[in-house]
């Protein structure tokens, strides 16, 4: 059609819109083909975005293609970033001793951005798009409940490396933190043991905190005890004054404190404000690690109790190696915590699954890593031969000054994972009502 | 009249019927980008056809904002919240549909034990997605009417809505047996008994997008052209004049921001099955915000604009993501701020040759400039 016949202000229009159309397939060509430089010229770039094609397989290059998917902005950016760090540390050295089967790793980062929905995008398109042959990711429990439904359905394998609630056991998934009766259990039978008998339970409120606490008050009950007060704040909250004086009407003899994030800045500066001390009234805390204390100011919560399978301080050689290697790629002043060494190690193990399955084929992959160990900076890890969670040692410790901490009891030996309670008879019916 | 330009002077002397220029002129674009997105799933991977689906049920969102925000000049940050319960009211219908009949797993986490009674009704279609329109416009009716009838205008009537986007999602985060909690509602295994996540599913669903998508459009348009939008432009250029004139505009405006709340609620309907989840972090203020975002970069006032704002910005944010995973929201930020900066009437004002940064850009006086153009015969 001859643009000269139609009115000036019409042919500015349709030349216009042309470029707008031009510019709709730009973006598709970015979003399509991330790999190649955006194209300069905008008017051919349409018809080209319609030909790209998917990403080869993994397989013709000669590389494994991994994915990583953590949040790197956002509110959780500032925890998650640090497990994405180990996470390619862990691939930098495999790649730097020769790969996997020989092949290099290849990594693909997505940002999770602290929002859910992104996560499951970000996931399918790992999946689907990069084809990649494990994802390493997640933090929160919401996001991982949110990329679950996205592993099952493309058949992809997730390696998610935070303590969590329990009562899951996804196929696609392998939960190399711990589960309850890796840390929040024995925390309670340790408390019990040393004589506590009144527990204050004061958590955010989400999927994590609140299940816990179905546990413990359960737990607690078998023992002939009860919970002598159980309060939930907004994850975020920053005010915690009326609940430090509840806390004190209580009189409780330990907090067991499953606060995420920020909040617990503001709870132990306003403890420690109110002139509590670790002394006066203890707290245990699940979700504080040395990364968070570094936020908390170790000042504020010095001689308070934490559980966790891993500190920075656990002596053994494949720690010295980790934490040294870590701050040599990132900096002296940067800790190591337990999240971080389970997103490092879970690396490791992928590594030796695929490698006993000489393939990276999901299922083979999953059959192989049945009963695979490594020997984690925080000791021996074993994947279960069901549930894919892995065996790992508990640990308890006390906050010292300089925000390090001191480990003032272990389980010995590593715990098996049971993420349905299945062994303990107070929890009973536990599985039945998950699933 | 929704993309219309000031063909009439400049076609005069030219060997072309009047109707056909503006036919040309309305239709042309929206043909253009029908078009374009009607071929789409023939060309693209499934990932992207997911994705796409996804930007157009964004698109009917930024529409529906538009249509009280360009045309009706009430600036609301909580159009977050109508869409996440619309989303919501879907995700209760899948989740019912998924449990197969046990109770969903997020309320025995949270210690219920039985279903609560207004989750009940949403097993059934026929009752869950006419909610995901009703909810919305209910409520936004019922604020509108109290917030419309006190003559609260402008930056308060914005302040208002964003109060209520936050409002909700520490509601629906707090309420965790009810709701998800800041988890949500996902994992949902079949609509309608097929499976959701097949790439079947997900076309047959990118297409329904798509005809709500064209649907309102229509209906935006066709209100647009109506006694009932020319009323909605007079009243958000003098609201007085449209008072003294015997019409009574807190109904008017309550009207057409409940049924602007409705269609949110159909987008997030489309937008949860398609996505695989909803949560509390679709509804707060910085999506709510977003919303508003994407209507200015396409082009506020006009119906086309929202469409290419929501779907060029989630085109960019995705990409961008995907290209640069550390440090994609600088881009992002500075997309913003270039069309704050450079094309303050949005990227329809741009094709429409009113050209790169006006003069007056720092004042809200292009509007009823704009109006003039769009709308023959209302006021400069």
């Amino acid at each position: 059609m001859s643009v000269s016949y139609l009115p000036k202000s019409l042919g500015t229009f349709a030349s216009n819109t042309l470029k707008l159309l031009a510019g709709l397939g730009l973006i598709l060509a970015v979003a399509c083909g991330s790999e190649a430089p955006p194209a300069p010229a905008p008017t051919s770039a349409a018809p080209a975005a319609a030909a790209v094609e998917p990403a080869p397989a993994a397989e013709d290059s000669g590389t494994i293609k991994v994915g990583i998917l953590h949040s790197l902005s956002g509110t959780m950016s500032i925890s998650e970033t640090a497990v994405h760090d180990a996470e390619l540390l862990a691939i930098e050295e495999i790649n730097a001793a020769g790969g996997v089967m020989g092949k290099q790793l290849e990594v693909v980062i997505e940002d999770g951005a602290s929002d859910w929905p992104t996560f499951a995008e970000k996931a399918r398109k790992l999946l689907q798009e990069d084809e990649v042959a494990v994802v390493f990711g997640g933090w929160t429990s919401a996001s991982r409940k949110a990329m679950l439904p996205v592993f099952e359905a493309n058949n992809g394998l997730l390696f998610y490396p935070v303590q969590y609630e329990g009562l899951e056991t996804s196929p696609n998934i392998f939960y190399t933190g711990a589960t309850t009766n890796q840390q929040i259990v024995p925390a309670v039978e340790y408390l019990i043991e040393e004589g506590k008998t009144k527990f204050y339970l004061l958590g955010s409120d989400y999927v994590f905190p609140r299940t816990s606490n179905l546990i413990i008050n359960k737990q607690l009950e078998a023992a002939g005890l009860e919970a002598v007060g159980e309060e939930y704040t907004p994850l975020g909250h920053t005010e915690y004054s009326t609940v430090i004086s509840k806390i004190r009407a209580a009189e409780p003899d330990i907090v067991f404190n499953t606060l995420n994030g920020d909040s617990n800045v503001a709870f132990f500066k306003q403890l420690r404000d109110a002139g509590i001390s670790a002394e006066d009234l203890p707290t245990i805390s699940v979700s504080v690690a040395e990364e968070e204390i570094t936020g908390i100011g170790a000042d504020n919560i010095t001689d308070h109790l934490v559980a966790w399978n891993y500190f920075q301080t656990t002596d053994t050689p494949e720690n010295a190696k980790f934490v040294q290697a870590f701050q040599a790629k990132y900096g002296e002043n940067r800790v190591t915590d337990d999240p971080i060494e389970a997103g490092y190690f879970g690396v490791y193990l992928w590594k030796a699954a695929v490698e006993k399955a000489v393939s990276t084929d999901v299922a083979a992959v999953k059959e192989a890593a049945k009963g695979i160990t490594f020997a984690a900076p925080g000791g021996t890890v074993t994947i279960h031969n069901e549930n894919q969670h892995v065996s790992k040692t508990v640990r308890i410790g006390k906050v010292r000054s300089d925000g390090q901490i001191d480990e003032i009891w272990n389980s010995g030996s590593p715990v098996s994972p049971d993420p349905y309670l299945d062994s303990y008879e107070w929890a009973s019916g536990l599985r039945e009502l998950a699933q | 009249m929704a993309s219309r330009i000031s063909i009439p002077n400049a076609i005069k002397g030219l060997p072309l019927p009047s109707w056909l220029g503006d036919l040309a002129s309305v239709w042309l674009a929206p043909v253009l980008v029908l078009a374009a997105l009607l071929v789409a799933p023939l060309l693209l991977s499934d990932f992207r056809v997911a994705l796409l689906g996804k930007f157009l049920t964004f698109a009917i969102l930024a529409m529906s904002l538009n249509l009280i925000w360009g045309y009706a000049g009430m600036l609301s940050l909580g159009h977050g919240v109508f869409f996440g319960l619309g989303g919501y009211a879907m995700a209760m219908f899948l989740k019912l549909e998924s449990a197969n009949g046990k109770l969903p797993d997020f309320m025995f986490w949270s210690g219920l034990t039985e279903l609560p009674f207004f989750w009940a009704p949403f097993e059934y279609a026929w009752f869950a997605i006419p909610m995901t329109f009703i909810v919305p416009a209910a409520i936004a009716g019922g604020l509108g009417y109290l917030v419309f009838r006190s003559r609260i205008t402008g930056v308060y009537f914005a302040l208002i809505t964003q109060a209520l986007a936050l409002i909700v999602s520490i509601l629906f985060i707090g309420q965790q047996p009810y709701t998800g909690g800041t988890n949500g509602i996902t994992n949902y295994t079949t609509i309608f008994g097929f499976a959701i996540n097949s790439p079947a599913t997900q076309v047959v669903l990118y297409y329904a997008t798509l005809a709500t998508l064209a649907l309102t459009y229509l209906l935006c348009a066709w209100l647009i052209a109506s006694r009932f939008g020319r009323l909605l432009v007079a009243m958000r250029d003098d609201e007085n004049r449209v008072r003294f004139s015997g019409y009574n505009p807190a109904a008017l405006k309550t009207i057409v921001f409940a049924l602007s709340a409705g269609i949110a609620g159909i987008a997030g309907a489309l937008f949860t099955p398609q996505v695989g989840i909803i949560s509390p972090t679709m509804m707060g203020i910085v999506p709510s915000i977003e919303v508003a975002i994407w209507v200015a970069v396409g082009g506020r006032g006009v119906l086309l604009g929202a469409i290419v704002g929501a779907i060029l910005v989630n085109g960019a944010k995705s990409g961008l993501s995907e290209s640069f995973p550390a440090i994609w929201q600088y881009f992002l930020g500075l997309l913003f701020i270039g069309a704050v900066l450079v094309f303050p009437s949005g990227i329809m004002g741009l094709l429409r040759g009113e050209g790169w940064r006006r003069p007056e850009w720092f004042s809200t006086s292009h509007l009823p400039g704009f109006a003039a153009r769009v709308l023959p015969g209302v006021k400069k």
